[in-house]
């Protein structure tokens, strides 16, 4: 019997995946997105991956690093600033392949994916442009109904990254907050999962067993933990902190000037955690940032 | 006097009257603060969010506030959005998308150039093609003109319309159902023949030519007089609702509802 012992390092995660994966980000726009292990791709040689996310500015980095070869999406904004500027920078220069989908059909090929199903049935895509320049099948009901839906195809995915409030070393994990949209859905459509977390506990039933309904999913789907203190920021992780609106403004920005990432990667990168961590004030300036309101 | 957004404001309340129980969700501050002013007046089975992730039976107000400042009655997080609101009909939606065709058909997700290299890449398709093939759906047009309104069709369809050419034999399209859609100039709605688009109301001042002139399509010429302007018992509920006056740089030059002659 192993320990369960599932703590690495953030680098150890991400000598884990291999260029070319499929990798699931968890999170929504601007919000709860894993941004520490997200800054850690960017640090690593990874490339040619396939990105699955309701994307924010995970998938506008990404995009801008050149690591991305194909993008699996609903939208990509920043909300406050609805128009992801790196996103739309890639997007038309013909520089990544896309597969658009609707947010419900999204997450309905997470599901398929998490419970091992070729696809889901759903009406959703009909009378729209996406079933036919996503390359999406039909299929008819076999009763009476005879039915024609969109078979939306799993959503499988080698490794998923989700940043969540706590952990502990098993990885029973726990989200807060108002929302933690399908951050499930993502660890279960996953060969593996790695969760990154505010607080790193020994054992969260001596920690926290007043809050174990915000085990958002069971600890068999975790394969590893790691602790990032302000591991969202830029993004929001109520009720923690809110999300960074002039590291975005500073962002959109650059995109415009000087719009070349590699001038300007240090700065929304940093070298190393620590040091993109102390860039933006530390988490004394991260957990003072408003939640925002909408 | 009433403004042309505050006019539009009661127009999209009206778009919402319902004896129903169903979300009601405007995206953007006209049509947010026109579902909270039907909620408040005749159509209190309207449930609405914090825009978060929390129902509430007092519609918030727009603009900056305390984050705790409302109060939830209930709960509808986005991890449920499709289960609850979107797949089971019980929601409508007004929006207002980048392009809209005479079939209702509507664009949020890149124009021109081709799908590997759009020439203007916006949003992506969100939840557009779900919130039309299920549940009912309005729009708002703050600028009317033929850039919005096309001729032919929309560069990328992300929502579904009337259009026959686009359904597939076997397909389940009944529960498209387009209401209204709401501009700067009039008041339209899809219940012409085929459903195609009708004027029903002008605003003060406007005429049928002027809203054809600004439309890449045929309009039929429904008008039943113009478009309501707002009670001062409307006006009372709408400046609680938007405190900040955020609706007041909505409209280009914040016109007044009825023209001024010239």
């Amino acid at each position: 019997m192993s320990t369960l012992d599932k703590r690495m390092s953030a680098a150890d995660i991400v000598s884990r995946l291999q260029s070319g994966m499929t990798l699931g980000i968890g999170g929504w726009g601007p919000r709860r997105k894993p941004m520490a292990l997200v800054r850690e791709i960017l640090r690593s040689d990874l490339t040619d991956l396939t990105i699955v996310s309701y994307g924010g500015p995970d998938v506008g980095m990404l995009c801008a690093a050149g690591k991305v070869k194909k993008l699996i999406f609903a939208f990509v904004s920043l909300d406050a600033i609805p128009l992801e500027p790196w996103f739309r920078k890639s997007r038309e220069a013909g520089a990544i392949e896309v597969l658009e989908l609707d947010e419900g059909m999204f997450q309905w090929g997470l599901k398929a994916a998490a419970f091992q199903l070729p696809f889901l049935p759903t009406r959703v895509g009909l009378g729209t442009d996406l079933i036919e320049l996503g390359g999406l099948k039909t299929v008819q009901s076999p009763y009476d109904d005879g039915e024609v839906l969109v078979a939306m195809p799993a959503l499988n995915l080698d490794a998923a990254l989700v940043h969540v409030q706590r952990c502990d070393h098993r990885g029973n994990v726990q989200a807060l907050g108002p929302d933690t949209y399908y951050d499930e859905w993502f660890a279960k459509a996953a060969k593996e999962c790695f969760v990154s977390c505010e607080e790193l506990v020994p054992a969260m039933e001596d920690a926290y067993p007043q809050d174990a309904r915000a085990n958002l999913f069971e600890r068999c789907f975790v394969t590893g933990v790691t602790e990032a203190k302000g591991g969202a920021h830029p993004t929001s992780l109520p009720p923690d902190y809110g999300w960074d609106m002039g590291w975005f403004k500073r962002y959109a920005a650059a995109a415009k000037d000087p719009g070349d990432w590699a001038a300007v990667a240090g700065q929304f990168v940093g070298a190393s955690e620590a040091e993109y961590l102390a860039s933006v004030g530390g988490m004394e300036a991260v957990g003072a940032l408003p939640l925002p309101v909408f | 006097m009433a403004s042309l957004a505050e006019l539009c404001i009661v127009a999209v309340a009206e778009a919402f009257r319902t004896d129903r129980e169903l979300i009601g969700t405007g995206i953007g501050p006209v049509p947010r603060l026109g579902v909270g002013l039907a909620k408040l007046t005749h159509s209190p089975g309207l449930m609405m969010t914090d825009g978060e992730a929390f129902l509430v039976e007092q519609p918030v107000p727009i603009g900056p506030r305390g984050y705790d400042d409302r109060k939830p009655a209930g709960y509808l997080p986005f991890s449920r959005f499709f289960d609850s609101a979107v797949w089971t009909g019980r929601r409508h939606a007004m929006v207002t998308p980048t392009q809209v065709d005479r079939f209702g058909q509507t664009n949020l997700s890149a124009l021109g150039g081709t799908h590997a290299q759009p020439k203007t890449q916006m949003l992506g398709a969100r939840g557009f093609p779900g919130n039309g093939i299920y549940h009912a759906n309005s729009m708002f047009i703050p600028v009317h003109s033929a850039r919005v309104f096309v001729a032919g069709e929309v560069d990328r369809i992300s929502s579904p319309g009337y259009n026959p050419a686009r359904r597939i034999a076997g397909g389940n399209y009944s529960a498209i159902d387009l209401k209204r859609i709401v501009t700067n100039l009039c008041v339209m709605d899809f219940g012409g023949p085929d459903h195609a688009v009708r004027v029903v109301t002008l605003h003060p001042g406007v005429t049928f030519a002027e809203v054809q002139a600004a439309t890449g399509f045929d309009l039929i010429d429904a008008v039943a007089g113009e478009t309501p302007l707002p009670t001062a018992e409307q006006l009372g509920i709408i400046e609680k609702l938007d405190p900040h006056g955020i609706r007041h740089s909505v409209l280009a030059d914040n016109p007044p509802a009825q023209r001024s002659a010239s």
